[in-house]
């Protein structure tokens, strides 16, 4: 028999796709994760400790007898803090390696470019981060806090501690207007007026003008959702300048990245803020957390808001698949949309069926010496932005992210 | 009253940061012709330098004066070495060889320092003009600028290294027939300028907080008032990095920082315009 060319790769392809059966067979042996972040680059700093908590939450499921009698597998892609990769690998996830549940995105940009890939697959999406709200679509399951349930808890807290007059200085994207247009809302429900709003773009890291123009302004409190590494240069010059006696500062953003163990404790302390989570958080089930992550990595503060979202996260899914008794997108999202609970280092994580956004326990804080320390714990705050223009149990085929007007 | 001295003060303080972060830049493009890309990550290993030194216990003037521009200035002549020396007079490729060393420098100082954000607290307090409070750190930085405009001068003026470092750079063949090696004069003048982009990252650490990429923020507006500056060294720096100052201060405190932004980046675009060659290219003819 003569082996042309095309002979020699049709029975080459064959042979392929028969050694291809049994793993196919076996892989229902195991239960595939996908998670998708930026551990290197930029993102690092939030995507790392996020990725450690995931395989802290996957070891954990695995440890107790993994899921459905099947042990969960970890297929994990770094998208090295660079927006193309999120696609490639998010076809990757789905079309290629076919995994059951994708947990993972860090900025908003990284969640949009992979949504649709996700929904179009049919492959249950989980993004764990704390956002700007608005994100309407049956297949993705949300757990971070959004604007609404921080700003709600954070505002009149703020404004008790000091005064009715606030100004605003805020990052210049879709997070930092959003936010501004809720703390606006939020300080006018209680009584209070907005005497100042400003936009930085995220370079920015001369303060020095503005704060003699809020100076000029003399409100009572100023609220700051500042991001990233140059805008944390507006907390050092207000303490530089001595502001920091004078009028009380607030910030939605302030620690989510631990940025608040950068501040000396001269700069930091008083610094008002609301999150999911604390370090400080002195709960039997955080300090668990703590002690297990200690186990597995040795120390325990790189522990941040966002890692310990992801963890809920992956717990939340798994809870679901237990319900469910079975891997099914459908039965799966069907528990899900029981209103769904488990019990996180942060407190309960309740399932909102309608936004499929997350009722979390808010907490007040303040930083003190490189901390946070917690004031009060508001129980069970609903993520009542995107309740308002989001019903997925009456338009389940909605698939829009909302810009929601106030 | 008291807030016109405070505008006063914060646009003194807006020139002379542009003239702290671009003054490093000036010297290597002004005087070798290298176009360094890597100019802000020079600036971003001056605040390290600094935060590592004040983290083992160094005073932190001593860190930023000294020990920062040293070592900046000893990076950028192993840099010279290595990489520049073998492409002076040859424009565009220092261009591509100094983005890459940037892109270097980003990833080294990544692996040794991490990703996080780090600083450093202000050395100065805040004090009280009026009803305001102003950042002392703020006139510290105003005299050093100063110190460094007059030093500048001083140095090319009025001394001997001065005088064939500018004989070099108008005739290499002249100064090499005459005794002194251009190689030589290069190789100081690279130091000199990489030690000022160190200084100007040390001095600035203390108001900001440092990531591996922090150099990025500074190379545009820095590239800016050089370029806009023109052929003088000493006197288009002080020219361009005075008006850009002003006019990013004035519109930052009127309007709000994103106008602020703009302004400045406008005004460079008019300015080059009207007068291609920089400032000093139609004024100040000759100066230094």
């Amino acid at each position: 028999m003569s082996l042309n060319r095309r002979t020699f790769l049709s029975s080459a392809a064959a042979v392929a796709s028969a050694s291809m059966l049994p793993r196919a067979a076996m892989a229902a042996d195991s239960i595939k994760l996908g998670s998708i972040l930026d551990t290197s680059g930029i993102f690092d700093a939030y995507g790392t400790p996020m990725d450690m908590a995931m395989r802290l939450a996957v070891n954990e499921i695995n440890t107790a007898g993994g899921l459905l009698g099947m042990q969960v597998e970890v297929v994990a892609y770094d998208t090295q803090s660079d927006m193309a990769l999120y696609s490639q690998y998010g076809q990757q996830l789905t079309r290629q390696d076919e995994v059951d549940v994708v947990h993972g995105g860090i900025l908003s940009a990284s969640r949009e470019a992979i949504r649709q890939t996700m929904r179009k697959t049919r492959t249950l999406y989980f993004y764990n981060v704390l956002y700007e709200g608005g994100v309407c679509d049956r297949n993705i399951f949300i757990n971070g806090v959004t604007p609404a349930q921080q700003v709600e808890a954070l505002v009149p807290y703020a404004m008790g501690k000091s005064g009715k007059s606030v100004y605003i200085l805020a990052a210049d994207y879709n997070y930092g207007q959003i936010t501004a247009r809720w703390i606006q809302k939020f300080v006018a429900d209680n009584g209070g007026e907005t005497v100042g709003v400003d936009f930085f773009p995220l370079d920015v890291s001369d303060f020095g003008s503005t704060i003699a123009k809020i100076q000029t302004v003399g409100p009572d409190l100023v609220i700051a959702p500042l991001v990233g590494g140059a805008h944390l240069s507006f907390f050092r010059q207000w303490a530089a300048a001595g502001m920091k006696d004078r009028i009380p500062l607030a910030s939605t953003t302030m620690g989510v990245g631990n940025e608040h163990k950068v501040l000396t404790p001269e700069e930091g302390n008083g610094i008002m803020v609301a999150y999911n989570y604390s370090q400080e958080l002195d709960t039997p089930a955080n300090n668990a957390f703590k002690e297990r992550w200690s186990a597995s990595y040795g120390d325990s503060s790189l522990i941040h808001e966002i890692a310990v979202s992801n963890y809920q996260g992956v717990m939340t899914w798994a809870e679901a698949v237990r319900q469910a008794g079975s891997l099914d997108r459908e039965a799966v999202i069907a528990a899900l949309e029981t209103g769904l609970s488990i019990g996180g280092p942060a407190g309960t994580v309740t399932v909102d069926p309608k936004t499929h956004h997350a009722v979390l326990d808010v907490h007040i804080m303040e930083i003190e010496d490189q901390g946070m320390r917690v004031i009060e714990t508001l129980p069970q705050r609903q993520p009542i932005d995107t309740q308002a223009v989001c019903d997925l149990q009456a338009n389940p085929d909605d698939n829009t992210q909302y810009e929601i007007q106030i | 009253m008291d807030l016109y001295v405070v505008v006063l003060v914060e646009m003194l303080y807006g020139v002379a940061s542009l003239i702290l972060i671009s003054a490093g830049l000036a010297i290597v493009f002004g005087m070798i012709k290298v176009i360094n890309l890597a100019h802000g990550e020079f600036m971003m290993m001056g605040g390290y330098a600094t935060i590592t030194a004040v983290n083992l216990g160094v005073n932190v003037f001593v860190a930023m004066l000294l020990i920062a521009p040293v070592v900046v200035g000893l990076i950028g002549l192993v840099v010279e070495r290595l990489v520049i020396r073998h492409l002076y007079g040859r424009l565009i490729d220092t261009m591509l060889a100094t983005w890459g060393l940037s892109l270097f420098f980003i990833g080294l100082a990544t692996m040794v320092f991490g990703n996080t954000t780090t600083g450093i607290s202000t050395p100065i307090p805040g004090f009280a003009i009026g009803d305001y409070q102003v950042n002392g750190y703020n006139f510290f930085i105003i005299v050093v600028s100063a110190l460094l405009l007059v030093a500048m001068l001083a140095v090319l003026k009025g001394t001997r290294a001065g005088l064939v470092a500018r004989g070099t750079m108008q005739r290499p063949d002249m100064a090499a027939a005459l005794g002194y090696s251009p190689d030589r004069v290069y190789m100081a003048t690279f130091f000199c300028g990489s030690a000022l982009s160190g200084l100007a990252g040390a001095i600035l650490a203390p108001l900001v907080g440092l990531v591996p990429t922090s150099g990025g923020a500074y190379i545009a507006k820095a590239f800016i008032t050089v370029i806009a500056g023109g052929p003088s060294l000493v006197a288009g720096l002080f020219a361009s990095a005075g008006f850009f100052g002003a006019v990013n201060q004035i519109f930052t405190f009127a309007i709000s920082p994103v106008i602020g932004e703009v302004a400045l980046l406008v005004a460079a675009v008019v300015l080059l315009r009207i007068l291609p060659q920089g400032v000093t290219g139609t004024f100040f003819k000759g100066r230094l």
